[in-house]
């Protein structure tokens, strides 16, 4: 297994560079958007990765109210902060991409917006890991990514919805893609999803480390007498 | 006697402040036990972890025979230093909502017979908040008693209590181990038990360092 | 389930009679909804045709600012003298006390959007062009969805720091297809240009979704220490 981690590195590389050469240069160019049709390379495959995440985040929430797992609340952890960093590169290349090629900065895009409305559910997830007392804060957290998950197909449909009321411009346009270009977009795809392996895993291995000193450092004060302890309150110490 | 409770290396550990650190103990039933101990030694989070209010971060806790807590808690009645009753309702009131909270027969008269054991008036219509600190701990004791709890756990249940009035909670709880409860009385003022209690449990530092069956002044102080 | 269902009523009706007796909860909350009412009414002027187009959105997110001021009290009363540890000492079920304080909530914020409303109808001479009968039902769907969340959250924040702002930082998010919901089928009364029927059936959806949701996770959340 550990020499797993240096292979993928090395394949994410190769991948992530050969899916820049896709998408930057062999890629046909967009007949009406031009060159600024290539961030779609981004846009696309980050919303497909970002999505991922959060699924495996909703198993991972499942599997730790079932067996409280210490390992699952850190796939957990994990999968939420890499999703959230993904969801921020298609909110921000979405306005990029649409301004110049339709003028407007915003629009009520069916992926834009459930993209929007999945990080402001795992922002929130984030901040309450955050604010919560360490020993709670599993339990809690996966319990609000069982509601935020539930949400989802809600969100879906009432996106869906309210543009069918209120068109609104498509960003990427519709109607087929070119073979090229479905090459190039899946190649970035897949050198995308090797990316989010490799750092959720390094995020992983930093979270047991930190885990496993805190565990550490809690037996040690256990073992020792109590005249050395610092005096924290039984309260619980925040964070 | 069979044991009521046995606590096997209880740990409970806040981050790194341990407030438990390995408590094993077998506490026989029909008894009456005071806990004593300076602050920070571990007395509430002991009683807490038994009240269920707490999951230990290791060992285990077995209950009337049982490790499944939850499944004997309408048999076990708590008080705190916290009154746990509602300031804006009647003694009354207060208590005859917690009787619906454990399902008790015959409600009104076993509510009114909480009371007067604990030598408060049942008529009383003034709300809890407005009770002088030591009325406020009876009331809480007889919510405690509410549901006939076979094991008692009370948390500094004299504190601000005038002395007169702690004698006599103390000879009522006398007479509730006398009729077959296992009563756990966490206090400052080890005085008030003497002669009361059948066993002092010192503690000190997350840990049980003696158990006597009398008061005896402690050597390291 | 008989015990759920009059343990539920026996504390609504406890949380009732104590609201009743203090008031002075619901008369703040009252005279802040007022407040946002006249507040937006300042900031948003429009013509009466624009009205009744931004109305829902308005009269929503002012009800969503009044139903956090009163979410965030739900739990102060049980938090004090730590009553809160009394019910998870008996053996009383968690639902029982859930239900009963998201009834409670739902009376609560129905009280103060019938203040509200008539306010709202006045400064932008509101009148509905479709058919009307069904705003009672959106509004209580909505105010539903709002408040059973709420409640929830509410109770997830009792264990954070920062409570007043955890528990709209949780529950804006999760919120929003119902928001939109509501806000849409308002506004599709008032306009009478759509049917609300599917905002409503999503609302319906919604709230059935985590009323159960919540129904099967709260004794978790009273369970943390």
């Amino acid at each position: 297994m550990k020499r797993a981690f240096p292979i993928l590195a090395v394949l994410t590389g190769v991948l992530l560079s050969y899916a820049l050469h896709q998408a930057l240069v062999t890629a046909p160019t967009e007949q009406t958007m031009g060159d600024v049709q290539r961030i779609f390379y981004y846009h696309v495959p980050s919303a497909w990765t970002a999505f991922i995440l959060f699924f495996v985040n909703f198993f991972a929430s499942i599997a730790y109210l079932i067996w409280r797992a210490n390992k699952a609340d850190i796939v957990a952890l994990v999968t939420a902060e890499v999703g959230v960093v993904f969801c921020t590169v298609v909110l921000v290349t979405g306005p990029i991409w649409a301004r110049p090629v339709w003028g407007i900065w915003w629009t009520w895009d069916l992926r834009l917006t459930l993209t929007l409305v999945l990080w402001l559910i795992y922002v929130s997830y984030l901040v309450l890991r955050r604010f919560s007392s360490s020993g709670q804060t599993p339990l809690l957290a996966a319990v609000l990514a069982v509601f935020g998950a539930l949400d989802v197909p809600l969100v879906y449909f009432s996106i869906w919805f309210f543009r069918t009321q209120h068109p609104q411009p498509v960003i990427g346009g519709g109607g087929s893609l070119d073979p090229r270009m479905l090459h190039a977009l899946l190649i970035n795809w897949l050198a995308f999803s090797c990316f989010a392996a490799l750092v959720c895993w390094s995020r992983y291995r930093l979270e047991v480390l930190r885990r496993d000193v805190d565990e550490t450092l809690a037996l040690e004060a256990l073992l020792e007498p109590r005249s050395s302890q610092t005096g924290i309150s039984p309260t619980g110490r925040a964070g | 006697m069979s044991a009521a409770v046995i606590v096997t290396g209880l740990v409970k550990q806040f981050g790194r402040f341990a407030a438990l650190r390995g408590v094993s103990a077998e506490f026989a039933a029909q008894r009456l036990y005071a806990i004593l101990g300076d602050n920070g030694a571990g007395k509430t989070t002991l009683l807490r972890a038994l009240a269920g209010l707490t999951p230990p971060t290791g060992g285990s806790i077995s209950m009337l025979g049982t490790t499944d807590l939850h499944s004997v808690c309408g048999q076990l009645g708590y008080m705190a230093h916290p009154s746990l009753l509602y300031d804006e309702m009647s003694g009354m009131e207060n208590l005859r909502y917690f009787a619906r909270l454990y399902d008790v027969a015959d409600c009104d008269c076993r509510c009114a017979g909480a009371i007067h054991a604990v030598k408060l008036d049942p008529s009383l219509t003034r709300p809890v908040g407005q009770y002088s600190q030591g009325m406020r701990q009876r009331m809480s004791l007889a919510r405690a008693l509410l549901n006939d709890p076979k094991i008692l756990l009370l948390d500094e249940p004299f504190s601000n209590v005038d002395l007169g009035s702690a004698r006599e909670m103390v000879s009522l709880l006398m007479g509730l181990r006398d009729t077959g409860k296992t009563i756990f009385v966490v206090t400052h003022q080890a005085a008030l038990l003497e002669g009361a209690a059948d066993e002092f449990v010192w503690m000190e530092a997350g840990q049980i360092v003696s158990r006597t069956p009398d008061l005896q002044p402690q050597e390291t102080r | 389930m008989s015990t759920v269902a009059s343990l539920t009523r026996a504390t609504l009706a406890k949380d009732l009679r104590l609201e009743w007796r203090s008031k002075d909860a619901i008369n703040s909350m009252l005279f802040f909804s007022l407040l946002v009412v006249v507040i937006f009414s300042f900031s948003f002027d429009p013509t009466a045709e624009e009205s009744r187009q931004i109305a829902g959105g308005l009269v929503w997110v002012a009800f969503l600012f009044a139903a956090v001021v009163a979410l965030n009290q739900t739990w102060a009363r049980e938090m004090r003298n730590q009553v809160l540890d009394a019910y998870r000492v008996s053996p009383a079920p968690p639902n029982a006390l859930f239900l009963a304080k998201v009834i409670g909530n739902f009376i609560f914020v129905t009280v103060l959007q019938a203040l509200m409303t008539p306010l709202f109808i006045v400064f932008y001479n509101l009148r509905a062009l479709g058919p009307a009968y069904q705003l009672p039902i959106v509004a209580a769907l909505g105010t539903w969805a709002l408040v059973v969340n709420g409640t929830f959250f509410a109770a997830m924040s009792l264990r954070t720091r920062s409570r007043e702002i955890m528990l709209p930082l949780l529950l804006f998010p999760i919120s929003i297809p119902a928001l939109l919901a509501m806000v849409e089928a308002t506004g599709a009364i008032l306009t009478g240009e759509f049917s609300a029927r599917f905002w409503i059936v999503l609302l319906a959806a919604y709230d059935v979704v985590f009323t159960i949701a919540s129904l099967f996770l709260f004794a978790f959340v009273l369970q943390a220490e």
